[in-house]
């Protein structure tokens, strides 16, 4: 592969667009849970917001703030995308199913697996340097959710 | 004296070694330097050839190791300048250093109440351990501020210098903006205040010249992988008084003379601070690699690098919306950029495929990036070995980043 080809595959359009328009780029009013998430490596640093619904069985709507590289910012903005609306339980399968993808313990083309448009990630495991850009939404996500004390950290 | 880059390249192996199909651009020579042959055999001729440990054979290797090793004591006393080999205290590197200062600083010279300056530009190393000293006997820690071109505001530093300051630890050469502090002027300072002074010269050392007696410093660290040599191998210097005074920090075998079990005593100088069996293959080879360095002249080095640093100034500030942190009138080595709204962990990516090896983050040093309001930085760093066509693959490989995110 070429560099720009290779660089396509970790960097693909998708990601360049929700680097430059972050969906649900924002503070929830009236979240219920919500999460600092930091890379002490990096200095990746984001807040993520969710509001779940009164019977706490579903996510109504999740946001976030905060900066960082392409990667993690398109990361956090699809992620939001994945969970809004979706039952509480699927959320967590998802984020099961992301760390394998992105992790290299899971084939998006041959397992069986939740993961729709997240899929574009599967490129990022041959950058190890790379990974923790992408989950540190997730893991700050999965945290909020559980109620972690603390900043959750990837290192 | 100009240096011969072509022929100093050839002693560089990984120089001539493709890296992702194209020729390597190390451009990351103030996290590490690369290593030249003369330290890789050195390293490997004490495993192969002569390991034995030193001090306490009687036997033809152990007594060869040991020599040696002293032999490097002596050559470092000679490089820095010092007065006395007892004044070159092994340790593991500049953090090993600056922590076993502060430990042994502790309740001698620095007590409850008492102020460490050090500035907002200093690596981590030389923050967290004077920050946990504090925590512990409950000295104070003061910052004397650097202004927006990351020079130290001597003022400010006038200011907070008062007979409550016990110590001044500040580095020589920033890693994060490049930036050559007035170490004579402010060591002056600090002990006409009645303070001692450190400093931390891991970015300075294979830079520029450094003479501890001229600088009149109390103490001095810095790290042999820095200056071509092995990880895993540094130095602390001190003014042979202090160290005599200061008690041991870590204890065991060779920093002994007496041992009972009704209490002990300790060996002289410098054996008294290195207990244990030290690294001994990574202090001969960095005594390789400051034989390298010596034959090539500082001041040969300091000539190149400048040179090179300038172009590479020049060739960066063509490139649009690339922005310089650390723009300080004295500088070395060190070129630390922000692209646009391109994250520097992007940038080191996308130049990584054109073979050029760059550092982005924090560099170690989170204060300087708050300071600067930056979140990261993405850092071109030189050494002997760069050539000024290196920063014109930079540039290209920069200008393609801001392509691939417009």
């Amino acid at each position: 592969m070429t560099t720009n080809e290779n660089m396509k595959e970790l960097y693909q359009s998708v990601i360049l667009d929700h680097n430059k328009n972050p969906k649900n780029f924002k503070k929830i009013e009236g979240h219920t849970h919500k999460q600092e998430g930091f890379n002490p490596v990096c200095g990746d640093h984001l807040h993520i917001y969710i509001k779940l619904s009164d019977d706490k069985a579903t996510v109504e709507d999740v946001g976030f703030i905060g900066e960082g590289c392409a990667i993690s910012k398109a990361s956090a903005s699809m992620m939001t995308q994945a969970i809004k609306g979706r039952p509480v339980q699927e959320v967590k399968d998802l984020y099961k199913d992301f760390h394998k993808l992105l992790t290299g313990k899971l084939d998006p083309e041959n397992d069986e697996n939740s993961l729709g448009k997240l899929q574009i990630f599967s490129g990022i495991w041959k950058y190890p340097a790379r990974v923790k850009c992408a989950t540190l939404s997730w893991h700050t996500m999965a945290a909020a959710l559980d109620g972690e004390a603390g900043i959750i950290k990837t290192e | 004296m100009s240096l011969d880059v072509e022929k100093i390249r050839k002693d560089f192996p990984i120089l001539h070694r493709p890296v992702r199909n194209k020729e390597l651009v190390y451009l990351d020579n103030a996290a590490t330097t690369l290593k030249p042959n003369i330290v890789g055999q050195i390293v490997s001729d004490h495993y192969l050839l002569g390991a034995s440990n030193i001090h306490r054979g009687v036997h033809y290797y152990s007594e060869k190791a040991t020599d040696e090793y002293e032999g490097v004591r002596d050559q470092i006393k000679v490089f820095i300048g010092a007065k006395k080999r007892n004044e070159i205290i092994f340790t593991t590197g500049t953090t090993h250093s600056v922590n076993l200062l502060a430990h042994i600083l502790e309740n001698t010279k620095i007590c409850k109440g008492d102020e460490i300056l050090i500035s907002e530009m200093e690596h981590h190393s030389n923050i967290i351990p004077w920050q946990m000293l504090c925590q512990r006997n409950g000295a104070v820690l003061k910052v004397i501020p650097i202004n927006d071109d990351g020079e130290i505001e001597i003022e400010q530093y006038k200011k907070l210098l008062s007979n409550k300051t016990k110590l001044v630890s500040v580095v020589h050469v920033s890693n994060s903006l490049g930036s050559i502090n007035p170490i004579k002027q402010m060591c002056s300072l600090a002990h006409e205040a009645g303070a001692l002074m450190m400093v931390d010269a891991a970015q300075a050392v294979a830079h520029i010249e450094i003479d501890v007696q001229n600088l009149d410093v109390d103490f001095l660290a810095f790290s042999g992988h820095k200056i071509y040599g092995p990880t895993g191998i540094g130095v602390l210097y001190g003014k042979e008084a202090l160290l005599e005074e200061l008690p041991p920090f870590f204890g065991g075998g060779d920093m002994i003379e007496k041992v009972t079990f009704e209490g002990s005593t300790y060996a002289g100088l410098p054996h008294k601070f290195e207990a244990g069996t030290p690294p001994i293959a990574s202090v001969l080879g960095l005594g390789g690699a400051l034989s390298y360095v010596g034959d090539l002249g500082l001041k040969a080095i300091e000539g190149h690098e400048h040179e090179v640093l300038a172009y590479g100034t020049q060739k960066l500030l063509e490139i649009e919306g690339l922005r310089i942190i650390g723009t300080s009138k004295n500088k070395t080595s060190i070129i630390s950029f922000v692209l646009g709204d391109v994250h520097p962990h992007d940038i080191g990516t996308l130049v990584d495929q054109d073979g050029v090896a760059i550092r982005v983050g924090h560099h170690c040093t989170q204060p300087v990036m708050n300071r600067f309001k930056v979140p990261a930085t993405a850092r071109a760093s030189v050494s002997i070995y760069n050539r000024k066509q290196d920063f014109d693959v930079l540039a290209n490989s920069l200008r393609k980043t801001l392509e691939f995110f417009r």
